[in-house]
């Protein structure tokens, strides 16, 4: 008998590394995609981009303090990434240049200083492992970190749910009813930074935003409610974790591009097929309703 | 803002001046809103209308002088910043006028008789389901409406409720504001229709930068201060003088004199 999941399975069945990167991977699957869903219904996608890149200076300078330590260029990711993020909130609040404008500048500031900072000691090798991270090679520290900070967003996320659904659709009526519009519109830009860490841990600064983004546009086709973006968007980014690490198995490709370009093909499917909008349903054009 | 328990006034103006920039959009206003009036503001745009209803939402800082206010407020501005895209039920727009109840936390199932009821009353009955994006304009304003019910504050504020709406829509939000005027709470819309104001509301105050007249509304929308409220100048002039005070005493006929008559001092 043929078993089609065979093939996929196999290499986790066979492998402890591939088992780790399944666990680490599949923590980011349920954290990351939920936190993108927000940043693409309030339009804030490419500020996940622009925030990938404000982590790398401060893993640099934990890296320079103390070499591929996991905990030194973890803390260095959060503080730069914190930093770029308060920075731009409190300009843009102070001044007329709107929070994208701000953001920009300060995470090309903060990119350029990162490179530069990974040029004075590391090698071509030590870059790679900035941009494209090492899923392969998770050792249990970097799995507890990514299992913390799975936990940690899914529980924040839970009890600000409400104010923060309240500040993307109508910020000015929380203003009237609440002070909480600030302190949540902070916390939830700390859970980007935070999973964007934890992203650049398994996948590298320039795809963690892959797994964050991905599957939250992708489930866009297939739902229109907010209480189906999120379960569908962790669906889409787990059966892509999935099917991403084990074709670098067999092909013998670097998991995470692999891993973010099944996210990739996952949404070029929805968009052709999905239900809500997908190209398909426009060319197939359904009789319209009496009323 | 200090908040003071069971007085008279719903807000007390002093001296107040708001605006933007330095420049200021309403000029020196004193006066008092009694709890329970109905009171309609008037006058041509740029007069300040709008900026009057953010400074008492506490929306914008006073430049000079301040609002005492008493008591919780619904405030509904004119442009309103809502992401009608966003994946959210009519019911769970409505809904968030629960917040001061629910908080972050309590499911709004155990409301659900209550903001059934508040979409009957702006005729939304039905319509719990239905995604935001798929509303017209006039049903998006009863849906804002039956938000504003179930916030069930003492105080409304609403900023041009009924622009862009038909006359059926407007007679039923105009009967529910009558009906919240009955329940002893606490209305002031900023409006441009004045037959709808001379029919509704008993209070108007006529702006054009500086309050024109206030009062009876009978007595305010008269043809000769409706004339001096559109002769105000709306400009706004970069090189305008440091204005040094206000003028004369509350209750003054702010109106008689042109805008120029009260002692300036040059900015240089």
């Amino acid at each position: 008998m043929i078993d089609p999941f065979g093939p996929i399975i196999a290499p986790f069945v066979e492998f402890g590394f591939m088992r780790r990167a399944l666990a680490g991977c599949l923590a980011l699957s349920v954290s990351a995609p939920p936190v993108g869903v927000f940043l693409t219904l309030r339009r804030m996608s490419l500020m996940s981009d622009a925030m990938s890149h404000a982590i790398l200076p401060g893993a640099a300078a934990g890296f320079l303090v103390a070499g591929l330590s996991l905990p030194a260029m973890t803390l260095g990711g959060l503080v730069a990434g914190l930093v770029v993020a308060l920075l731009a909130g409190a300009v843009t609040r102070a001044t007329v240049v709107r929070e994208d404008a701000n953001l920009a500048a300060f995470y090309l500031i903060s990119l350029a200083g990162g490179v530069l900072l990974v040029s004075l000691r590391g090698s071509q090798i030590d870059l790679m492992h900035f941009l494209f991270g090492s899923v392969l090679a998770l050792d249990d520290a970097a799995l507890i970190l990514l299992g913390g900070i799975s936990t940690l967003t899914l529980v924040a996320l839970a009890a600000i749910y409400r104010p923060l659904v309240m500040e993307c659709v109508d910020p000015l009526f929380l203003r009237t009813v609440s002070r909480s519009g600030g302190p949540v519109h902070l916390a939830f830009l700390a859970l980007v930074v935070v999973n964007l860490v934890g992203g650049f841990q398994a996948l590298g600064t320039l795809l963690a935003v892959g797994l964050m983004l991905l599957p939250a546009v992708a489930a866009r086709f297939w739902t229109r409610d907010l209480g189906g973006l999120i379960p569908i968007s962790m669906l889409i980014a787990a059966i892509a974790s999935v099917t991403g690490l084990s074709l670098s198995y067999h092909l013998d490709l670097p998991s995470g591009p692999a891993i973010v370009l099944a996210a990739g093909a996952l949404y070029l499917v929805s968009m052709l097929a999905g239900p809500r909008g997908g190209l398909l349903r426009r060319l197939i054009r359904a009789r319209h309703l009496e009323a | 803002m200090s908040i003071r328990p069971a007085t008279q006034n719903a807000f007390r103006l002093v001296g107040l001046t708001l605006g933007y920039d330095r420049h200021p959009a309403v000029h020196h206003l004193d006066g008092a809103v009694r709890t329970g009036d109905l009171l309609a503001l008037v006058g041509p745009n740029g007069a300040g209308k709008s900026t009057l209803l953010k400074g008492m939402a506490g929306e914008i800082p006073c430049l000079e002088g301040h609002i005492d206010r008493s008591g919780d407020l619904a405030y509904m501005p004119q442009a309103d910043e809502i992401d009608r895209s966003f994946p959210l039920s009519v019911m769970d727009l409505a809904g968030m006028g629960l917040w001061r109840k629910s908080g972050s936390w309590r499911s709004l199932w155990r409301w659900r008789p209550e903001i059934g009821a508040a979409l009957d009353a702006v005729g939304l009955g039905g319509f719990e389901a239905r995604p935001i994006s798929t509303l017209s304009g006039g049903q998006f304003r009863r849906a804002l409406f039956a938000r504003l019910i179930l916030q069930d504050c003492p105080v409304v504020l609403l900023d041009e409720p009924f622009t862009g709406i038909d006359n059926r829509t407007v007679e039923d939000l105009l009967a529910l504001i009558r009906l919240w005027h009955g329940q002893g709470r606490t209305v002031i819309a900023a409006l441009h229709d004045l037959t709808q104001v001379r029919e509704h509301f008993p209070t108007t105050l006529l702006l054009a930068r500086e309050p024109v007249a206030w009062g009876p509304t009978a007595r305010v929308l008269t043809a000769e201060n409706l004339a001096r409220a559109r002769n105000l100048s709306e400009a706004w002039d970069e090189d305008a003088a440091i204005c040094v005070g206000p003028r004369q005493a509350v209750g003054h006929d702010h109106g008689s004199h042109g805008p120029d008559s009260h002692h300036h001092e040059d900015a240089a």
